[in-house]
């Protein structure tokens, strides 16, 4: 499992100062999941399709996230449409689908998918440790960040852990069944694998206090503002502004 | 420095765990300056709860202990200890929790103050010590078990301690990783106190073997 797969690469936006990615990032974000009007909506996510094919990330694997979330919205697509009351669009059975359903069902689908890819395209191309320290530098609480950074770093231990669990069924001929014995040894391994990463979380905190942690992090690493930097602050601001502008006054249907 | 008292003086050390299980009692032990030892016991017999003790990230429950020549009781007396103790898990994993090697070796020393570019130079002279003047920008969680091992021992080095615990530094090693970790302890000089089953390893390292058995030293 390979967690930054995206964090190095050729692009611009790879090389931009993570202080400057993170707050254009939550922007786009906040305005995205607020807005209401289809023009935002839809300019949204050509600036984020934009912001992805800017960072040249390679296609297949942002397919593959893609997908992950749109299974999601499936679920919500089954439910949406004939839960919400209004005019009728179709009827199944029972059931019967209406316009304003499939209407919010739309909006959310467009709303996650601008959302990801420019997450995916502002924050998954920094290495995460740049982005911990951007946090830092943007006063960000220690608490908040340093939960961010341990659960990223021991996520691939416990993966592993993980692994090594599940080999071990395996080895004594373990096959995942649908019956209440394989539930329980299914359970089994969850419960060994929070009980063992509660251990090594006490024994990181041992280590690192044993090194003098005294609750602060310092910084080895310092960034430096370059041009390109300041200049992709003032056109993301600009860029926010106006999906922002477009929300709020009745410019364009 | 004054290195005429001993490094570590234990005195009638008792130590329980909340469930009731006494693992020390009345254990008794003289760490003397430039000492290397090795301690060995049968598994569940406390070596790691004594060095533990020996860090403070336990309390005895009963007996004294003095370090550096003073008796140790409160967290603000074992700040001093951790800062002149190398403590070195017997998991890296546990050790290394930056994302790159040099971050995980300045991590001590900007822990006592240091400034960056002091702490820039103790991570060099740590990491050239050993011999991993490369992997300054390595990602820690993608070394090697030996690799990984030398590491944790340079993220404590580069705090320059006046002692190394070292607990089963040898687990997980192959033969050649161990025998690097061998020269490197030699090499270094510094007093060490080695928790090893490995009596091939010990007989490489050290000169003095403490056994713990029903909580004290034989």
């Amino acid at each position: 499992m390979h967690l930054e797969e995206f964090a190095r690469g050729p692009s611009l936006l790879h090389r931009l100062d993570p202080r400057v990615k993170i707050p254009a990032a939550l922007a786009l974000s906040m305005v995205t999941a607020v807005a209401d009007r289809w023009v935002v909506l839809a300019a949204a996510l050509i600036l984020s399709v934009g912001l992805t094919l800017g960072a040249r990330l390679p296609f297949s694997r942002v397919a593959a996230r893609l997908l992950a979330v749109n299974l999601f919205l499936a679920a919500i697509w089954l439910f949406l449409p004939f839960s919400t009351p209004g005019r009728p669009l179709a009827a199944l059975g029972p059931f019967t689908a209406t316009w304003e359903g499939a209407g919010l069902a739309l909006a959310v689908t467009l709303k996650s998918n601008a959302i990801v890819l420019g997450v995916l395209a502002l924050l998954a191309t920094s290495p995460v440790f740049s982005l911990v320290h951007g946090l830092r530098h943007l006063r960000v609480p220690d608490k908040l960040v340093h939960l961010f950074f341990f659960t990223f770093r021991y996520f691939q231990v416990i993966h592993e852990e993980y692994l090594r669990l599940r080999l071990a069924m395996r080895v004594r001929c373990f096959v995942p069944k649908t019956d209440r014995r394989t539930y329980r040894a299914l359970a089994w391994l969850v419960g060994m694998l929070l009980v063992r990463s509660y251990d090594r979380s006490i024994r990181v905190h041992q280590a690192m206090r044993c090194r003098g942690y005294d609750g602060r992090l310092w910084i080895l690493h310092h960034f430096e503002l370059e041009n390109r930097d300041l200049w992709f602050l003032a056109a993301s601001g600009c860029m926010i502004l106006v999906l922002a502008g477009l929300e709020w006054t009745n410019l364009i249907l | 420095m004054d290195e005429s008292y001993p490094l570590i003086r234990i005195t009638d050390l008792g130590f329980s765990y909340p469930d009731g299980r006494r693992v020390l009692d009345g254990l008794s032990l003289v760490f003397e300056p430039g000492l290397k030892a090795g301690l060995t016991g049968a598994n569940g017999t406390g070596k790691t709860t004594l060095f533990h003790l020996i860090m403070g990230l336990l309390r005895p429950t009963s007996g004294r202990l003095e370090i550096f020549g003073r008796p140790r009781t409160r967290e603000e007396d074992f700040r001093e200890v951790r800062a002149g103790i190398g403590f070195v898990f017997q998991d890296a994993d546990d050790q290394l929790f930056c994302p790159t090697v040099a971050d995980d070796v300045a991590f001590g020393p900007l822990n006592l103050g240091l400034g960056r570019d002091e702490a820039h130079a103790r991570v060099h002279e740590a990491l050239d010590l050993l011999g991993l003047g490369a992997y300054e920008h390595r990602i820690t969680y993608q070394l090697s078990g030996g690799e990984k091992k030398l590491v944790s021992l340079a993220t404590v080095l580069s705090m320059k301690p006046r002692l190394l615990l070292l607990d089963e530094p040898t687990a997980g090693l192959d033969e050649p990783a161990s025998e690097r970790l061998v020269q490197v302890l030699n090499d270094l000089g510094l007093p060490l106190f080695i928790i090893s089953h490995d009596r091939d390893f010990l007989k490489k390292t050290v000169t003095h073997l403490f056994r713990l058995e029903a909580g004290r030293i034989r």
